[in-house]
């Protein structure tokens, strides 16, 4: 387990040192949330009713930026293999790779989802709504991404191929997280759109680190 | 005590080497010679249970080494012809744990603070050697170590190699410029 946090703590690390790149996807969020407004137009009745999808969309793009560099980095340089080596089952390593790219990118886009919330109109009552379901969302985007990212290592283009494989993964998220914030919206019970995000999350904690592990073990080979 | 039954390699459709059998005792070196793709990575990619392995047993104290891959991970240290040097985290932090053990052995204590951006080749090269002496893996597996090192990092290098090797550690390199290592078997891939 100590070998587990040693690579979630170096990740974290190398983020930290590398903040321009840890930025550059909250700054990517922020930005074409605020491109919504200039294109639709500021009514903000209209904002108020789109808020929950642009959110969600804008935090699906903006988490699958940092994910080609997610293994890609270690594959190049070589740390993939001491990674392999270091005692870990392959699936553990995915997990904890996973996990740091919800420390850099899902939970930072969970906070400033507040202030973009706020400068779309969402209504105040949703926001804990909307943000109950993207803590789950964007913990399954990692999951999906780190899946995607270790499938597609060592691929010629693999950025290219990478959003192809983990857009289709993450509809199904899409989906359950805008569908409890406009239930909420509607009065309704946004309950049974957040257990099933819950319960996806369940299913992926386990079985996408398998998948990745399975795609890391054939990339070193 | 390494044991390799019958194994072989096969890169596309091609067999690139076997089938080989050899067995590397306590405190025992083998050195891997043979031309350009004959492989030797490859050997020791699947030794390090990296690689594909077409056929054949690995043992290791008279188990499948291979069955379980994660915990001979643990069993190995590999350095092959990357680094795996990381240019944003200081000489100390690359190491990770042990590391100031492995730093005084290649003589980069000085340097334990720097981050490895303002490293040569030579130095980042060291830095992969220094991994070895962190390690308590009994299993060495090197690729072309000395490749970019000075005459007295080789020195060092050496110290570290017959140190591995009196706790008992064995070592297979692959390379074509002379190791520091005595006594050492020479296995020939055509």
């Amino acid at each position: 387990m100590n070998i587990f946090w040693s690579i979630v703590a170096r990740d974290l690390r190398l983020s930290l040192r590398h903040g321009a790149d840890t930025l550059a996807s909250l700054l990517f969020f922020v930005i074409t949330s605020a491109l919504f407004p200039l294109a639709i137009g500021p009514a903000p009745e209209t904002l108020a009713r789109l808020a929950p999808g642009i959110i969600w969309v804008c935090a699906l793009l903006a988490a699958l930026l940092p994910l080609d560099r997610l293994f890609g980095a270690d594959y190049e340089d070589g740390t993939l293999d001491l990674l392999l080596l270091s005692g870990l089952p392959a699936a553990l390593v995915a997990l904890a790779k996973a996990l740091s790219h919800w420390l850099v990118t899902g939970l930072p886009l969970l906070l400033v989802a507040i202030p973009v919330a706020m400068m779309l109109n969402l209504d105040p009552e949703l926001l804990p709504v909307l943000l109950a379901g993207l803590l789950p969302g964007t913990a399954l985007l990692s999951l999906f991404g780190a899946t995607g990212a270790a499938l597609v290592l060592g691929a010629r283009r693999g950025g290219v191929l990478l959003p192809l494989l983990v857009l289709p993964l993450a509809a199904p998220v899409l989906i359950f997280g805008v569908a409890a914030a406009d239930a909420a919206a509607g009065a309704q019970a946004s309950a049974a759109p957040l257990l099933f995000l819950a319960a996806l999350l369940a299913a992926c904690i386990p079985l996408c680190p398998l998948a990745a592990g399975a795609a890391l073990r054939s990339a070193a080979e | 005590m390494l044991e390799v039954h019958k194994i072989a390699a096969i890169r596309g459709e091609q067999q690139i080497f076997g089938p080989l059998s050899f067995a590397v005792p306590k405190s025992g070196a083998v050195l891997l010679v043979g031309p350009n793709g004959s492989g030797k990575s490859t050997l020791l990619r699947i030794l390090a249970g990296l690689g594909r392995i077409a056929e054949g047993v690995v043992n290791w104290d008279g188990q499948n080494a291979l069955a379980d891959r994660a915990s001979h991970g643990a069993r190995v240290c590999y350095v092959g012809h990357l680094d795996a040097v990381k240019p944003a985290l200081t000489a100390r932090e690359n190491l990770g744990d042990g590391a100031d053990v492995g730093l005084a052995a290649m003589a980069l204590s000085h340097l334990a603070d720097q981050p490895a951006r303002f490293f040569s080749a030579g130095q980042k090269r060291r830095l992969a050697l220094a991994r070895l002496a962190c390690s308590v893996a009994p299993i060495w597996l090197l690729d072309e170590p000395t490749l970019g090192l000075d005459v007295a990092s080789v020195a060092r290098f050496g110290d570290m190699l017959a140190t591995h090797r009196a706790t008992g550690g064995i070592v297979l390199a692959a390379t074509h410029l002379p190791l520091p290592l005595p006594d050492a078997v020479e296995l020939r891939l055509a």
